[in-house]
């Protein structure tokens, strides 16, 4: 409870001279109930018939009861208290809400899917009916998210090296500007300038590759921002004390700071990733989506987890298969999955290696 | 610290190792039912001897690059193996075909060939298409990619790119757009073939109405929005005793340029007094608009009071109430007969090679549902290259073998006359 | 051998124990890098407290006179300058070609989408269409801008102040393991795919908010952009500008919370005790010294989740149906953003000669938009930062 909004003071049922009249500590509880059942009277007296509508009323009843209780009781100033800490409790738990919604929902339309037919095989053949599953998807992603991660992780890492080291001026300035700026760039974006340079006019059909240089365009300022502040965080000490033993700087960086920072930087490495592991919209213009194995990224068309997901809701092609919805929340599922494994691998990295004082 | 790392990259090569071993293009093990064509059995097997041998080798699950085409091959080399047995599904479709559907790709001299081949285009021919590639993948242990979808205004567009090898089409090329064809082609004529005919159903969601009769007047009142709730006068009287709520109408088009948002505003046109631009993109104001068939018939069953317009196999999927249309002679259910004799009445227009269709909108004949629409594959009819092999076998598995298996999956074989014309057409492309 | 080096230049160290402050500025001013400084500053700190005056000696040769020194030649010798300038052009190169790849984004948007602005029978601005493939082509941006401002809208009343609220929470009210925790999970909510938050908007939120929906245009609808003036019934409610607004607010959440709660968490502590100190309530105490400290970053984490909000492709190509009119009755189905219009709009271009061009200049709109806002938004932390420091 808030320690001084809830009064929580061991004086209560006297008010004492100094912190003047308070609530008793079960009001809240009292004006959760009263807020509730005056919102199942007003169900059964006007006769509403979805259960959301009595809830949020519910909800709204206990706010103002409770803060009209406190305004006559306590005063304005801890009624405004009162309410704001209320507003402030309910905004996290409106945030909860949806989380535990979107996970919930998609691990119980997602997980009959699962089988081990679904993770080895590809859709090739499947057509309309059931059966066939996600490995080629699963190919595609990876290779494609590995190919980004080539791309991006040390054009990341070196910036970031510059940005930190050596950055000063204008230049740096630009650069560290752009890079901020870069984050904002919609993935859509990335993937029309791909499409446009790569693409257009060059007769090139669809590629994995090219998908994965719009990741790498995403994943890039991601990886600086991160890379940067984990360089940022190695104590200056360590480099001084490199310095003063006459090794030049180049080698201080290799030697001394990117090994001190290194469970940070793979953490920042695999956060990025986990960030583009999901993205779909730059791959709808440039990867195309094949049923079967194609273990080539350099050639053909190439399915992807997202990709797979858009195919089988019949938003690629127009035309959804009966077994297709399915289907797509267990992709949908293995994309989720990967991606939080991803992030939580990296943030328990990143919370083993921290305390790294050598 | 070295031992650790040499431990992680150890157990990410071994990861990947066991990640390529376990991947398995074939999917005819899972699968209930064969989906390959049984009509010519005895011949399939004789066609594909490689893809027996090699059905054994790939049964390991073979995950390479190359393992690819021989691991379909083995979905060939399975469903001959089983397909004596008549294992139901779309398979046994052949018995209910209409129209004169006799020749068999064998018969016709088409022979197998292997390669890959891109398409995209019309969604109306989506389900038909799928089933082709699959069944002949199969059948030849070819590797035809993935039909691609997205409207015939992609079809058109990705061919004329040069990002496929054939488009599908709801329309005959237009004017406008046999240039940049032409081009694509290398200055060889892009022609038109006839592959699927299809009835486009319009279908509604009101519970409580079971049937519903239209006629194309009230559709153009409809989805120009002069009538908008569903117990207008103009749709009760075509519907004595039946209770119409008075829901507001809501109409559902299709958002991205379309073959058959072009055939249904043809017949709306037909009909007369349908002021609205005709054309792939639907232009009249109101309604909401759904992303290919499947969106559309998805938007129908999730709205109350909705109608679309959607070919007859996505309606049939759904399990969307159809509406009856009345063209002057009585209201006509959708049924296979009924659209069938209206397509039995298209003549062709094309020039040379082209084989575009016409159909009569306005037909008054008995018994004839009247909006139908025929979707073409479009293609060079010269100056394919290396893929005019392919191209030829596929196209022609379709133009014949693939006729049967159309009844299933709402649409309807071609006339007799123009399959003819549709083989000849096929065998000539190189 | 770096072991000979550490010995050569523990040698030296031990030898030369001269320590002359302007010399080592001076010397710092000739590498001009950050490191160097910030080691000319620490050793002229530690020189003053006396024992450590040895060890700037080294540093001073270092910098100063690789030829002068004959032992010095081995420690930073030419081959070490080298590697140096590579490394240096390695790392500045990186940077450098960052800003390639921002300019060319420019270029190539800009050079392609240069073939929209001609033959088109509408006005590429006021026009509420999108058929760039029909001849005569025939397209406008005006619908898609208001689609995409809108549910952008939407998204920033609905979720900024959710998430100031949570950042406030995790900063200031939960206790601080909980907070911790707590922070972590509202991040892995910004880790999900934007897909699945389509997905669950489409097949999960759309079809239970009806009844939302329908409350707020038969009660609210005296507001004109809550009325539905089309539906007849519940059932008629659903992929409305305001289902992907909400949607997006989902979204944006954790990108603002992250952002505000760091600013919060920044507060000098005697800016807080100073108001604990004058009996202040706890909302007192935010509202006085929480809030005015970190309003330009509140700001400024708005604007990224506008940004977001902007240009998020997926969930919004599947949340919401496409309807290319300005239709101010935001319950009404049907709108488009610039992100989804590219997406859905883009398989059926690649032929005609004005598809890809119209959809490169609604991509090209969307960039110069979403480079505003988030410059904006850089610039407020910037100013910012320079206040604070």
């Amino acid at each position: 409870m808030t320690s001084l909004a809830a009064g929580s003071r061991p004086t209560r049922t006297q008010p004492s001279e100094l912190v003047g009249a308070r609530l008793p500590r079960w009001a809240p509880v009292a004006a959760a109930v009263a807020g509730v059942v005056l919102a199942l009277a007003l169900k059964a007296v006007l006769g509403w018939t979805g259960w959301l509508t009595a809830f949020f009323s519910a909800a709204l009843l206990f706010v103002v009861v409770l803060t009209g209780w406190s305004f006559r009781v306590e005063g304005r100033r801890r009624a405004k208290d009162r309410l704001a800490s209320t507003l402030i409790y309910s905004s996290f738990v409106a945030a909860l809400v949806p989380l535990v919604l979107i996970l919930g929902y998609i691990v119980v339309k997602g997980l009959p899917a699962f089988n081990a037919d679904f993770f080895t095989h590809s859709m090739n053949g499947v057509g309309s009916r059931a059966g066939g599953g996600l490995y080629a998807a699963f190919i595609g992603t990876l290779e494609q998210v590995a190919i980004a991660a080539i791309i991006a992780l040390p054009i990341g890492l070196f910036t970031a090296i510059y940005l930190v080291e050596y950055g000063k001026g204008g230049f740096a300035r630009a650069v560290t500007f752009f890079v901020d700026v870069m984050t904002g760039v919609p993935s859509i974006v990335a993937g029309l300038f791909v499409y446009t340079f790569l693409l257009l006019g060059t007769g090139l059909r669809p590629f994995g590759a090219a998908g994965s240089i719009a990741l790498a365009i995403l994943m890039l300022p991601v990886v600086v921002r991160s890379s940067e502040e984990m360089l940022k965080l190695v104590p200056r000490e360590l480099r001084d004390a490199s310095y003063a033993l006459g090794v030049p700087k180049w080698r201080t960086i290799v030697k001394v700071v990117l090994p001190t920072a290194l469970s940070g930087l793979i953490t920042s490495a695999l956060l990025a990733i986990a960030r583009v592991a999901g993205e779909t919209a730059p791959l709808i213009l440039l990867v195309g989506y094949a049923a079967k194995i194609n273990n080539n990224p350099f050639h053909g068309d190439q399915a992807t987890l997202p990709m797979f997901v858009w195919d089988q809701l019949g938003k690629r092609t127009g035309n959804a298969s009966d077994f297709g919805e399915a289907r797509a929340w267990g992709a949908a599922l293995t994309l989720v999955l990967l991606v939080l494994l991803l992030n939580v691998g990296a943030r328990l990295l990143a919370r083993l290696a921290r305390p790294k004082t050598r | 610290m070295k031992i650790t790392r040499w431990a992680a990259t150890a157990a990410l090569a071994a990861g990947v190792l066991v990640l390529s071993a376990c991947g398995s293009d074939d999917n005819t093990a899972s699968s209930s039912s064969s989906s390959s064509s049984s009509s010519s059995s005895s011949s399939n097997s004789v066609a594909s001897p490689s893809a027996a041998t090699s059905s054994a080798a790939s049964d390991t699950g073979s995950a390479s690059g190359s393992g690819s085409s021989s691991a379909s091959a083995s979905g060939a080399g399975s469903s001959a193996a089983t397909s004596g047995a008549a294992s139901g599904g779309s398979g046994s479709s052949s018995a209910t075909s209409g129209g004169g559907s006799a020749t068999t790709f064998e018969g016709a001299g088409f022979t197998c060939a292997t390669g890959e081949l891109r398409s995209s285009g019309s969604t109306a021919q989506g389900k038909v298409i799928a089933q082709w590639i699959t069944d002949y993948n199969a059948k030849c242990g070819a590797s035809v990619n993935d039909y691609g979808g997205g409207g015939s205004g992609k079809g058109v567009s990705d061919f004329s790119a040069n990002q496929t090898d054939f488009g599908g089409s709801d329309s005959a090329l237009k004017d406008t757009e046999t240039a940049a064809a032409k081009q694509r082609c290398g200055g060889n004529d892009a022609i038109d073939l006839p592959m699927v005919t299809g009835p486009i159903a319009v279908a509604y969601n009101l519970s409580g109405v079971d049937t519903l009769v239209l006629t194309p007047k009230v559709l153009v009142g409809i989805f120009g929005g002069q009538i908008k709730t569903w117990n207008d006068p103009q749709i009760a009287a075509l519907n004595k005793g039946v209770t119409l709520p008075s829901d507001a109408i809501q109409t559902v088009h299709r958002s991205e340029d379309s073959g058959t948002t072009d055939n249904f505003t043809k017949y709306l046109t037909a009909a007369g007094g349908w002021t609205f631009e005709g054309g792939k993109a639907w232009t009249a104001p109101g309604g909401t608009g759904a992303q290919g068939s499947d969106g559309v018939a998805k938007a129908v069953q999730s709205t109350a009071g909705a109608i679309g317009y959607v070919e007859w196999g996505f309606a049939q999927s759904d399990k969307l109430p159809i509406a009856q249309i009345d063209n002057g002679a009585g209201a006509v259910e959708l049924t296979a007969e009924s659209a069938g004799k209206a397509v039995q009445a298209a003549k062709i227009v094309g020039t040379g090679k082209d084989l575009a269709l016409k159909l009569d909108y306005a037909t008054k004949e008995a018994g004839a549902y009247p909006i139908v629409l025929v979707t073409y594959e479009i293609v060079c009819s010269a100056g394919n290259g290396d893929k005019a092999a392919l191209l030829q076998s596929f196209l022609g598995y379709a133009a014949t073998d693939g006729q049967q298996s159309l009844a299933d999956l709402g649409a309807a074989p071609l006339p007799a006359s123009i399959q003819t014309k549709v083989v000849d057409a096929v065998k000539a492309l190189s | 051998m770096p072991e000979t080096w550490d010995r050569v230049a523990a040698d030296d160290r031990a030898a030369d124990p001269r320590t002359a402050e302007a010399e080592l500025l001076a010397e710092a001013g000739e590498h001009g890098t950050a490191a160097t400084e910030a080691l000319t500053g620490r050793l002229a700190g530690t020189a003053g407290s006396g024992a450590s005056g040895t060890v700037a000696a080294p540093t001073r040769r270092h910098g100063a006179a690789p030829a002068a020194a004959p032992h010095g030649v081995s420690i930073t010798g030419r081959s070490t300058r080298v590697g140096d300038r590579v490394f240096k052009g390695l790392a500045a190169g990186s940077g450098g070609l960052l800003l390639v790849v921002m300019a060319a984004i420019a270029v190539f948007l800009i050079w392609k989408a240069l073939p929209a602005f001609s033959g088109n029978s509408g006005n590429l601005i006021t026009t509420q269409a999108w058929r760039p493939q029909s001849s005569p082509p025939f397209f406008g941006i005006a619908a898609i801008l208001f689609g995409t401002v809108v549910s952008a809208l939407i998204a920033m009343l609905v979720g900024v102040p959710v998430a100031i609220g949570i950042a406030l929470f995790i900063a200031h009210y939960a206790r601080r393991r909980m907070a911790t925790v707590l922070g972590g999970i509202v991040d892995l909510l910004a880790a999900v795919p934007s897909l699945v938050f389509g997905m669950w908007g489409l097949y999960f939120l759309v079809p239970n908010t009806r009844g939302f929906q329908s409350w707020l245009s038969e009660y609210w609808g005296w507001l004109p952009f809550l009325k539905n003036t089309t539906a007849t019934s519940t059932a008629q409610y659903g992929q409305s500008l305001l289902m992907a607004g909400i949607v997006l607010a989902i979204m944006i959440v954790p990108t603002v919370s992250a952002v505000t709660r760091e600013v919060f968490l920044q507060v000098p502590g005697e800016t807080m005790d100073a108001a604990w100190a004058l009996g202040a309530t706890k909302w007192e105490m935010v509202r006085t010294a929480v809030l005015p400290f970190g309003r330009a970053g509140m700001i400024s984490a708005a604007m990224l989740g506008l940004g977001r909000a902007l240009g998020e492709t997926i969930a919004v190509a599947l949340v919401l149906n496409s309807g290319f009119v300005i239709n101010p009755h935001l319950t009404e189905p049907g709108g488009d953003t610039f992100a989804s219009t590219i997406a859905l709009k883009f398989g059926e271009a690649s032929g005609s000669p004005k598809g890809i061009p119209a959809l490169v200049f609604a991509g090209l709109c969307l960039f110069v938009i979403t480079l505003l806002v988030n410059s904006a938004a850089r610039m407020i932390i910037a100013r910012r930062r320079e206040f604070t420091a």
